[in-house]
């Protein structure tokens, strides 16, 4: 596969390490009311879908970065690649 | 028969000498192996898989299921061998394969006299009984005699290699169409790449007679080749098989560089595997002919009626002087024709359709079939079937048979892709659902005239390249023929005897008939069930016929039916290729220590951990085991001073304003208040709430740590702390980078620790116990201005320190440690020693952090912080992960100091039977101990701090040891860490 890194451009997949879905960004506050369950969703729950998928990949051997691929997982066509960081800034994280 | 008097793409003016069953023969330049035995008359040239019947050619390209040889010898031999694309070399050697004693007489072909038992499924239903029998005597018994070649034991001599190629458009295959587009879209100054599996470019072109303009189907190829040569933006790849088509453009390709020789030239690989990223690919594969079935259609002789016709047009060998051709399309009255005019004779063209056309200078046997063949060892007649019910022997020594061409869609199938039926030419070609970027054209997409082959080669270049912004001028092409496809599909003779669709395989009509009958009937099953289509060919020229009598026998059409999903490889890869230069020493990379190299100049015994070469133990004149060494090493540096390498431990360097607070949730303990100058420990959890990694951070100032990992976790650590950092809290003011191999790090360690480094360490550094006491560190220089860390830690229970330089200067540091720790009596240590004073003093290691268990079960869930968010914080707590019995870090020491307690051996009351419901946990890690003189463990025992003094058995069915044990602390030695504090 061929990751269209969004500084380095399109790369070879060998060059990531993939670790899973990018939900995975979204870790919930351990100081928060009701953080076992929360926690407990968020290290065991995902979805598997046979289709559009957005997951995170490393670039290893590349430039470190983390990334929010979004992929088929049927016919692995990418939609989109987008810095993780981006992503998490988006969806509230800082620091 | 032998060699035609004229004719063929051979250099007859050299000849060469090569070897077959070792008998000597003669070829020339140009030919293959199987055109070569041809044109020595000799048609017998394997035995088949199963019944081990006699075999000759097939097909004349890589499709060839029959004629497998076992190429060259010593660690060179290579079995399954197609003979029909092995290029002719001088003292090239070839063995038959699969017959015993001999390839014309081979004892086990009896096995074809027990047919009848060995027809589909007869693994499945045979042998059933005693199961035992089956791994011991059954399935090494058929091994031996259902076999393809034979694999040499010795290695393999030659280099391998890899590369990676770019380009905008991949031509795969050169025939008329390849060469067409590849000729429009190097004129365009595209960057192509034109890939064939054969020696000489052209395709089928080599095999015709028929005219491109004025000029002949090689001419024209030649010209066209020159041409491409000399375009620098179009690379050229012969003898290069693109074997499958991979996501997003990618293709992966062998090119066969040095297969042609006898060795390959010096320091050249005998195969690349080539990456090639291509933008667009056009695939031009041609199409393959199928055979049809009929009783004994499987003798040395019959051949599909191209590959007759490519022996005689390309290599001027015809397989006997008298031939005939059975078909049942036009295509086989033009093998006919070729045959004709070169000056064999044809007994008849055999046509089942009842309007055949006529041919001049051959009788036609219209709405004929061939009904048998006799000849054991190589065809001698033919029987058949006339449309008026009578039957008629031809004595002939070859068959062509023309069943129709498939085009080769193979690669369009390796993302999904699923071939549709057309009708006109009856058979498959490429469904609408392509891998990305590939076009298809020619033969390979069912037009099958040199006419079409060669605009649709030169439209599809032109069109594909619009895509990618390159425009193309349409090329100048030849007049070329064009004749339509007239095809009555015909499958198989009737009949009772069996009738050949699968010749690798030993698979007949019968078999599918057995299959359906036991409701087999989806094409993958049908595969599963007979074998049909497995093997070195993958049934590149029996899928269809298989397929084809399955339709016909439960009434469904060929399309309803199906083919089976075509996977890479294309043809077989060389393990090899595959391998590259990753081989023995080279497997994987080898990462050396600083001190390497001096530690080989003191005899050490290395270990490989992970990619890295550690020093293992130092072995002393007069050491006769290497516990001798290991115990005299941790005595020593207990005693006075030991001085180990310990660069492999991870060092990440973490710096920013949130340096604090960032590390404040990497770790489950508390970072934030670490004062400036002090080291402390720290776990890691994942976010389950089980221990990740260990390790320390130390502290060099407000904003800049350096973290250490284990050597095993030192990359996962690092793009674990990369993913909180960029993921989790992306606006921290925090940086890291891997400084693993930038700082070369020694442990000291000893009661002379301090005394040895205060040599070495400049006066204006004071490394006193005040100054500089347990758990400090500082930035510090050696040696008169170098500039080096200094942390104060332990490992190994005594006063320690580890000190670090830049790299370069490891060697010259550890040379200069040894020096000055001459007056100590100075000892290196290596892996083992370590080892052994971390178990004495009851450090956890990889061995306990082993994935499985959590702070409290290492006796560390007090350091699991509550007062702050920290990964793995949350579930650590959980009930689950928390249970009064859990398992919980103690050590272990035999009543009996001599008896050996092992890693892995579990834990059970004295008298209880071993089972797992009686199992109380398990050792971990255990050595012998020279301090305690006695074998010491430490592992996980339920509720293990609550039974301190009992006694239980450690036991390990698997070497049988079964030692008493008393339970202990862990901490077997200074447990009131008065040495390292001293």
């Amino acid at each position: 596969m061929i990751i269209n890194h969004p500084l380095l451009g399109p790369c070879d997949a060998q060059e990531f390490t993939y670790k899973g879905d990018a939900r995975l960004i979204d870790r919930p506050d351990g100081m928060a009311d009701g953080a076992d369950a929360a926690f407990y969703n968020y290290a065991y729950l995902r979805d598997n879908p046979a289709g559009q998928h957005r997951e995170l990949w490393f670039h290893e051997q590349g430039d470190r970065s983390w990334l929010v691929v979004t992929r088929n997982t049927v016919t692995h066509e990418i939609t989109q690649v987008e810095l993780a960081r981006d992503v998490a800034r988006k969806s509230g994280r800082s620091a | 028969m032998s060699r035609l008097p004229t004719g063929g793409q051979i250099d007859r003016t050299r000849k060469i000498s090569f070897r077959f069953d070792g008998q000597y023969y003669k070829g020339h330049p140009g030919d293959t192996l199987a055109s070569a035995l041809l044109a020595n008359g000799v048609r017998l040239m394997g035995r088949s898989f199963k019944y081990h019947r006699p075999r000759g050619v097939l097909t004349a390209g890589s499709e060839e299921p029959n004629a497998l040889v076992e190429l060259r010898t010593g660690g060179r031999q290579e079995p399954n061998t197609r003979a029909t694309t092995v290029e002719l070399f001088d003292g090239l050697q070839a063995h038959s394969q699969n017959a015993w004693p001999s390839l014309k007489f081979d004892a086990l072909a009896i096995n074809d006299r027990l047919s009848n038992f060995l027809t589909a499924g007869f693994y499945y239903k045979t042998f059933m009984w005693p199961a035992a029998f089956w791994e011991k005597l059954y399935e090494p018994i058929i091994r031996r005699a259902a076999g393809l070649g034979s694999i040499t034991t010795k290695p393999d001599p030659d280099l391998y290699d890899k590369g990676f190629l770019h380009c905008d458009l991949l031509v795969i295959g050169a025939g008329p169409a390849g060469l067409a587009a590849a000729l429009t879209a190097g004129r365009a100054g595209a960057r192509v790449i034109v890939a064939d599996e054969d020696f000489r470019m052209g395709g089928r072109l080599n095999a015709e007679t028929f005219t491109l303009g004025a000029q002949s189907g090689a001419d024209w190829t030649a010209q066209v080749v020159a041409e491409l040569a000399s375009l620098p933006n179009v690379r050229l790849l012969s003898r290069t098989t693109i074997f499958g088509a991979f996501d997003h453009g990618v293709y992966g390709a062998v090119e066969r560089v040095s297969d042609h020789l006898l060795t390959p030239a010096p320091d050249k690989p005998r195969q690349i595997l080539w990456r090639i990223y291509s933008k667009r690919a056009l695939l031009c594969a041609g199409a393959l002919e199928r055979p049809i079935a009929f009783a004994n259609n499987d003798r040395p002789g019959i051949m599909t009626a191209s590959a007759l016709r490519a022996y005689v047009n390309r290599w001027a060998a015809s397989p006997a002087e008298t031939v005939a051709v059975f078909t049942n399309n036009d295509d086989g009255h033009r093998t006919a024709s070729d045959l004709l005019a070169a000056g064999v004779k044809v007994a008849a063209v055999i046509d089942t359709r009842e309007d055949a056309p006529a041919l001049q200078g051959a009788e036609v046997l219209a709405g004929a079939q061939v009904t048998d063949t006799a000849g054991r060892l190589g065809l001698k007649s033919v029987t058949v079937r006339l449309a008026n019910g009578k039957s008629r022997k031809l004595d002939v020594g070859a068959l062509g048979v023309a069943g129709g061409w498939n085009p080769n869609v193979a690669l369009t199938c390796h993302q999904r892709g699923r071939p549709v039926w057309n009708n006109a030419i009856a058979a498959f070609v490429p469904g609408a659902e392509l891998p990305q970027g590939m076009a298809v054209a020619g033969a390979a997409q069912g037009h099958f005239s040199t006419h079409a082959a060669l605009h649709g080669g030169a439209d599809s270049a032109r069109r594909i390249l619009a895509d990618i912004g390159i425009s193309a001028a349409a090329p100048d092409l030849p007049q070329a023929e064009d004749a339509p496809v007239n095809i009555t599909p015909f499958w198989h003779v009737g009949g009772t005897k069996r009738a050949w669709l699968d010749f690798q395989n030993d698979v007949t009509v019968k078999d599918v008939k057995l299959a359906h009958q036991e409701n087999f009937r989806s094409v993958e099953h049908l595969k599963r069930y007979t074998t049909l289509g497995m093997a070195t060919d993958q049934g590149k020229t029996s899928n269809m016929g298989g397929l084809a009598v399955m339709a016909e026998l439960t009434g469904k059409s060929i399309e309803a039916t199906g083919t089976t999903i075509f996977r890479p490889p294309y043809t077989p890869v060389s393990m090899g290729a595959l391998a590259g230069r990753s081989t023995g020493r080279d497997f994987k990379p080898t990462r050396l220590t600083p001190s390497h190299k001096w530690a080989t100049e003191q005899g050490a015994v290395f270990v490989e951990v992970g990619m890295w070469l550690r020093a293992q133990w130092f072995p002393r004149a007069g050491e006769k085991t290497w516990r001798e060494s290991v115990d005299r090493e941790v005595l020593a540096t207990r005693a006075s001073v030991g001085v180990c390498d310990v660069t492999t431990l991870g060092k990440i360097d973490v710096q920013g304003r949130d340096a604090a607070a960032f590390l404040n949730r990497i770790y489950c303990n508390g970072f934030a208040k670490l004062a400036v100058g002090r080291v402390r420990y720290g776990l890691m959890l994942r976010e389950d709430g089980i221990a990740m990694d260990d390790g320390t951070a130390a502290r060099l100032a407000e904003d800049h740590f350096v973290v250490t990992t284990t050597t095993a976790n030192a990359v996962p650590v690092y793009r674990h702390m990369e993913f909180a950092r960029q993921c989790l809290w992306p606006d921290m003011d925090v940086q890291l980078i891997s400084t693993t191999e930038a700082w070369a790090q020694f442990a000291v360690a000893g009661p002379n620790a301090r005394k040895l480094l205060q040599k070495i360490v400049d006066p204006e550094f004071d490394i006193s116990n005040d100054a500089f006491p347990f758990m400090a560190c500082g930035e510090i220089t050696v040696c008169g201005g170098l500039r080096a860390r200094l942390f104060r830690i332990s490992f190994s229970g005594e006063l320690a320190y580890e000190i670090a330089v830049p790299t370069r200067y490891g060697d010259a540091l550890i040379r200069r440690l040894m020096q000055a720790g001459e007056e100590f009596d100075v000892t290196p240590y290596g892996t083992e020693a370590l080892g052994v004073m971390r178990i004495e003093k009851g450090h956890a290691a990889g061995n306990e952090l082993n994935g499985q268990t959590t702070a409290r079960d290492l006796g560390m869930g007090r350091m699991v912080s509550d007062k702050k968010d920290s990964i793995g914080a949350v579930l650590s707590r959980r009930e689950g992960l928390n249970q009064p019995d859990g398992l919980r870090l103690v050590g272990f020491k035999p009543k009996n100091p001599k008896a050996r307690v092992l890693a892995g051996a579990h834990l059970l009351e004295i008298g209880a039977d071993m089972t797992a419901a009686n199992d109380l946990g398990y050792v971990t890690s255990a050595c012998y101990s020279p301090c305690l003189k006695s074998f010491i463990a430490i592992g996980f025992l339920k509720a293990g701090d609550e039974r301190m003094g009992d006694v239980l058995r450690a036991a390990s069915p698997l070497t049988g040891d079964d030692t008493e044990v008393e339970i202990v602390s862990a901490h077997f030695i200074d447990p009131e860490g008065e040495r390292l504090r001293a």
